[in-house]
């Protein structure tokens, strides 16, 4: 039996091969994912333990706002000066350093754009001097107020040489510094894991970086000898107090190598993501090439039966070609998920700024993620026709049994029954009664709903494929064409359904998105009542910012009746993180927001109120008069008193305090301006006035109200794209689903197709008859796609009226788009079956057996 | 009418008043119609008829492969009406040899293999005397490594006949054997099975229409219109032809 069934799978390779592609592509993923987060982990694990290599003892400050890694850039409080001495007194100690470092130095390259960073931070330093680590590769250590030296990677980025004069914006707008040196590291590197360093003396690195002198970001020694570091970290915190944390200089790598590897396991769950969708399109295409192997194999089947094999055998011997297909394909996907993990971990450090990759990773995970995936996958997919195959009578052995057209009764129940749980699911997960499960069971909805609906495509299938049909019904190849693809309603509806899939997201994707988009532009349109807009795209974790002083000065400029600025941080609250603004210009609220006051005066603000938008009062119980303590990212708590309470909406923030708050933010300069002009004021003459007062502030620039709508809009389009590239991968299993259907429906029609040339059919009608059921096999899919993805999507918005997404935005032409590329990949489809079936020996197909 | 020849001998297989109904209402067919027939053991039966007759029906109800609508059907001393699925199997497996019209080998195994199929399903092994006489018997030892696309069709019937007797069944099934061969392929092939009675006591139910097949069995059945009608014992082609000519004007009036 054994023998049997390994001869009779590799006497089908090719078709095999076809569904194990899906599998293979699937499998890629997961594993692809799995070896990149390993090596890149590793890669940063061995960047981290180097750059601390020096460090015995570090001692920081607790932050004043604790953030994760996604809630943006953590700010360390300062260390005063005094406990570098306080540290020098404990015993065992030596080298005693004051270290400034913090995110936010950003360089003007040669070309007056700012050098930026895809994560990497940008660290503003003092000067501390070589070490074994750090050698300045050309020029000599800064010693005036204006002088700087940066890492070799930077001054390459930015074009710059020593000796230049270069302009450098930190929390203070831009300062030009000449460029007296560049430093590289040990083992010839430019930098150390992509970051970006620009040193100063000490006291600019303190006043620029951390905003006030005689303080520093952490302070680090080394262990005199005989004692360790763990000795001394316990030392020196028993000298300095709870006020500090102490930690040894493996404990900074581990931890910054922890937080890293937090934002890298999302990356994996992205991929994983897409490994799951090539897979659920995947299944089907393995359900229907089984399903169609076992009924081509009905005769050899039954005489298994009919010579004694039991049901069980016969199901055995099906599921172990699903096994034999199952793991050749983990194998190479395995093999194609190295290659692209390490692909990926390349282009990642190229982009990173040289990132020096460790050795290519396979952890455990992606193998057994591999095997497991793509194995459980095929059998899981194998069973349904293999039980199918087990019930093939004996009898079936000695006649030609016509299959009967089996009544598609219980498969639409069945497919009703998992549309309804899918829908409920769905109605759960979006109407927030699914509590902390809310992801899970959307997700299991639009699985439950995509299973549902591939259940009941056979029974839509006949209306629709006879309609669609009847557009090529005008020729004899047409037509007969389109009585093939209506001929089997569970092949041509597995097989549209693989397609389905794919575009379905891509729909419900498009639509959601499109929805936003046209929901926040068309509010902006309404609401924002400023002509000009000063903003900067965000490129990295920290937003653009400007000169606060280019404010004053556009105000000041005839025509302009009111300027804003705005700032943002996020803060603790009464002991709880939140969002909160500032504004330079309070009467903007009502006056370029449109906001409503629900209860107080909205329009001014005196140093020691504030303002919450009437969501927040609600949902932290706050009203006018109520007192609020509020922690920002610098400087010691506050409290207000909450002066205002505006009417919420998608364009306010949830809190506003005064412009003096703006100075202890994490960035204590505005990240948006609005200007709005006094009536009659013509645009163009202000706009060109305002870009030159922007001259300094290379990160941002002036846009009239349109322009900033849609560059705010397509900041949506970005995510869309790379959705839409990746899920363009389903599509193309999708393909491959049809080539495989179609090239078996051929084979399997060998004698009919003979007859049909013997009788007169040319070869091209031939190839025609074949291109039209592909393509009426393509155009279904891509329609049921279309309609099953803008139900989700809508679904989706619908949920989210709350959140602001109001407009219901169909693609349409997006939809046409997909149909048009349905009917093309149909043509393409059908090449490869076409030509085999134009190829028939009509001899040798009538005589066939 | 009632076949009573051959009590003498233990039956192999035995059909009692087997009626075997299709379909219901207005398209309801009698396939059979109270049929009752033994076929003893070490002989080699031929089951005739014109198309309609039901013949293959009653090869099909004796197999298993069919299920009765009443009656018993009994092979050796096993009742095969009401088994499951399993015993079925297992009646397959060990009484019950097939050869078919369409040969039915499997185009990926050798001629060996296919022959070793059965055993290999039930797990068993050969044994090695039997298999020997087997393959001498068909002459098959030249060609054992070739796959059926490489054989004549004549050859693959022989392949197919070795498959049926190399697990030694009961009874030994053959529908219209020789239906897709020449005449002189399929006198090597009847040949066979008429040996293979002779020399190794095998019992073998035959469907045929061709009265020179059906001359090589050692009694013939007729069945016309779902009912056993005549039979011949020792017949010829001349003899079977000639009940067959008279079973043909009744049938006719009758449809």
């Amino acid at each position: 039996m054994f023998r049997a069934t390994m001869k009779s799978l590799l006497a089908r390779k090719l078709r095999l091969l076809l569904s194990g592609l899906a599998v293979v592509l699937g499998v890629m993923f997961v594993s692809g994912a799995f070896v990149l987060t390993d090596t890149l982990g590793r890669s940063f694990d061995a960047v981290f333990s180097d750059a601390y290599s020096e460090v015995d003892v570090n001692v920081a400050a607790k932050p004043k706002v604790a953030l994760s890694e996604v809630e943006g850039e953590q700010v360390a409080a300062p260390v005063p000066a005094s406990v570098v001495d306080r540290v020098k007194a404990v015993p065992g100690v030596t080298d005693v350093r004051g270290v400034v470092a913090a995110d936010g130095a950003r360089l003007i390259g040669s070309n007056g754009k700012v050098v930026t960073s895809f994560g990497p931070p940008q660290l503003g330093e003092n000067w501390l001097g070589e070490s074994e680590l750090l050698k300045l590769r050309e020029g000599r250590a800064p010693q005036a107020d204006d002088e700087i030296v940066v890492n070799v990677a930077l001054a390459e980025a930015a074009k710059v040489k020593v000796g230049d004069r270069v302009g450098v914006l930190t929390l203070a707008p831009k300062k030009e510094f000449t460029l007296v040196g560049v430093f590289g590291y040990s083992g010839g590197r430019d930098s150390v894991g992509g970051v970006n360093e620009v040193a100063f003396t000490t006291p600019v690195a303190q006043q620029l970086m951390l905003g006030k002198p005689d303080v520093f970001s952490n302070v680090t020694a080394q262990a005199a000898g005989g004692t360790t570091p763990e000795a001394l970290r316990d030392e020196v915190a028993r000298a300095l107090g709870a006020d500090y944390e102490v930690k040894t200089g493996k404990q900074l790598a581990d931890d910054a190598s922890a937080s890293l590897k937090e934002g890298l396991s999302f990356f994996n769950k992205i991929l994983l993501g897409f490994a799951a969708v090539a897979l659920l399109v995947g299944t089907f295409l393995i359900l229907n090439t089984f399903s169609i192997i076992v009924a081509q194999r009905t005769r050899e089947l039954a005489l298994m039966r009919a010579i004694g094999a039991s049901g069980r055998q016969v199901i055995g011997s099906v599921v172990l070609e699903a096994v034999a297909v199952g793991l050749i394909a983990s194998v190479l996907g395995l093999a194609a998920g190295i290659g692209v993990g390490a692909l990926l971990a390349y282009l990642f450090g190229k982009l990173a700024g040289g990132l020096t990759l460790a050795g290519l990773g396979v952890p455990p995970a992606a193998v057994i993620g591999a095997f497991a995936v793509g194995l459980v996958i095929t059998v899981v997919a194998a069973l349904l026709p293999a039980l199918r195959a087990s019930r093939i009578p004996p009898i079936a052995a000695m006649q030609d049994v016509a299959t009967p057209d089996r009544p598609l009764t219980k498969v639409t129940v069945g497919g009703s029954v998992v549309t309804a749980i899918g829908a409920g699911l769905l109605f759960l997960g979006l109407g927030g009664h699914a509590g902390d499960n809310t992801l899970a069971t959307i997700l299991g909805g639009v699985l439950f709903a995509f299973i549902g609906v591939a259940l009941l495509t056979p029974l839509i299938s006949r209306p629709v494929v006879a309609l669609l049909g009847t557009i090529f019904a005008w020729s004899v190849p047409g037509k007969l064409g389109r009585l093939n693809s209506g001929r089997n309603p569970r092949r041509t509806a597995i097989t549209a359904a693989a397609l389905m899939v794919g575009i379905a997201l891509v729909t419900g994707v498009t639509v959601i998105l499109d929805s936003a988009k046209g929901s926040i532009s068309a509010l902006a349109e309404d609401t924002i009542k400023a002509e000009l807009v000063i903003s900067g795209a965000q490129a990295g974790p920290r937003p653009a910012s400007f000169d606060p002083a280019v404010l004053e000065k556009a105000a000041a400029i005839p025509g302009v009746q009111l300027v804003d600025g705005e700032y943002g941080d996020m803060a603790t609250m009464n002991g709880e993180r939140t969002w909160v603004a500032a504004s330079s210009n309070v009467a903007a609220l009502e006056r370029i927001f449109g906001a409503k006051a629900n209860a107080g005066d909205i329009s001014r603000l005196n140093p020691d109120q504030m303002l919450l938008s009437s969501d927040t009062a609600k949902s932290r119980n706050l009203s006018v008069g109520s007192t609020v303590t509020v922690q920002l990212s610098r400087g010691e708590a506050r409290t207000y008193t909450v002066s205002g309470i505006y009417e919420s909406s998608q364009l306010t923030n949830p809190v506003v305090l005064p412009p003096q708050a703006a100075t202890d933010f994490a960035i204590p300069q505005p990240i948006q301006g609005f200007v709005q002009l006094a009536p009659g004021t013509s645009v163009a003459s202000v706009q060109p006035q305002v870009e030159r007062l922007l001259a300094d502030s290379p990160e941002v620039s002036v846009a009239d109200r349109a322009a900033f709508i849609k560059q705010q809009t397509s900041q949506l389009d970005t995510p869309l794209r790379m959705i839409q590239i990746l899920l363009a991968l389903a599509i193309v299993i999708a393909v491959l689903g049809i080539i495989n259907t179609l090239a078996l429906s051929v084979l399997e029609r060998t004698r009919e197709l003979g007859l049909l040339r013997a009788i007169g059919l040319r070869r091209a009608q031939t190839m025609r008859m074949i291109t039209v059921e592909a393509v009426v096999i393509s155009i279904f899919g891509a329609l049921l796609g279309v309609v099953v993805g803008t139900g989700l999507g809508a679904a989706v918005v619908r949920a989210l009226k709350d959140e602001g997404i109001t407009d219901l935005v169909l693609p349409w032409s997006q939809m046409v788009t997909f149909l048009v590329l349905a009917a093309i990949i149909g043509v393409v489809a059908a090449v490869l079956p076409a030509i085999r079936a134009a190829r028939i020996n009509v001899l040798g197909a009538i005589a066939h057996d | 009418m009632t076949a009573t020849v051959g009590r003498q001998a233990q039956a192999a297989a035995r059909a009692s008043d087997v009626w075997k109904v299709y379909g219901s209402g207005e398209a309801q067919v009698i396939a059979l119609r109270g049929v009752s027939a033994e076929f003893e053991r070490g002989r080699f039966t031929a089951i005739m008829g014109p198309s309609g007759s039901g013949k293959s029906t009653l090869m099909h109800c004796l197999a298993g492969l069919d299920s009765v609508t009443r009656g018993t059907v009994m092979i050796g001393d096993t009742t095969v009406t009401g088994l499951g699925d399993a015993g079925l199997t297992k009646l397959r497996r060990d009484k019950v040899g097939f050869i078919f019209q369409q040969f039915n080998l499997l185009p990926t195994l050798t001629a060996q293999e296919n022959i070793l199929l059965p055993l290999s399903i039930a797990g068993r092994k050969p044994d090695p005397a039997w298999y020997d006489t087997v393959i001498d018997t068909v002459g098959l030892r030249e060609r054992l490594g070739h796959r059926p696309a490489q054989l004549s069709g004549g050859q693959q019937q022989r392949v197919a006949c070795a498959r049926a007797l190399v697990s030694r069944p009961e009874v030994i099934f053959a529908d219209e054997p020789t239906g897709n061969l020449d005449s002189r392929s399929g006198a090597e092939v009847l040949n066979f099975l008429r040996n293979s009675v002779r020399e190794h006591g095998q019992t073998i139910v035959m469907v045929t229409h061709d009265p020179t097949a059906a001359a090589y069995a050692d009694r013939v059945v007729f069945l016309a219109d779902g009912q056993i009608v005549s039979e011949l014992i020792e017949p010829t082609a001349d003899t079977v032809l000639d009940t067959m000519k008279k079973l043909d004007a009744p049938a006719e009036v009758g449809s």
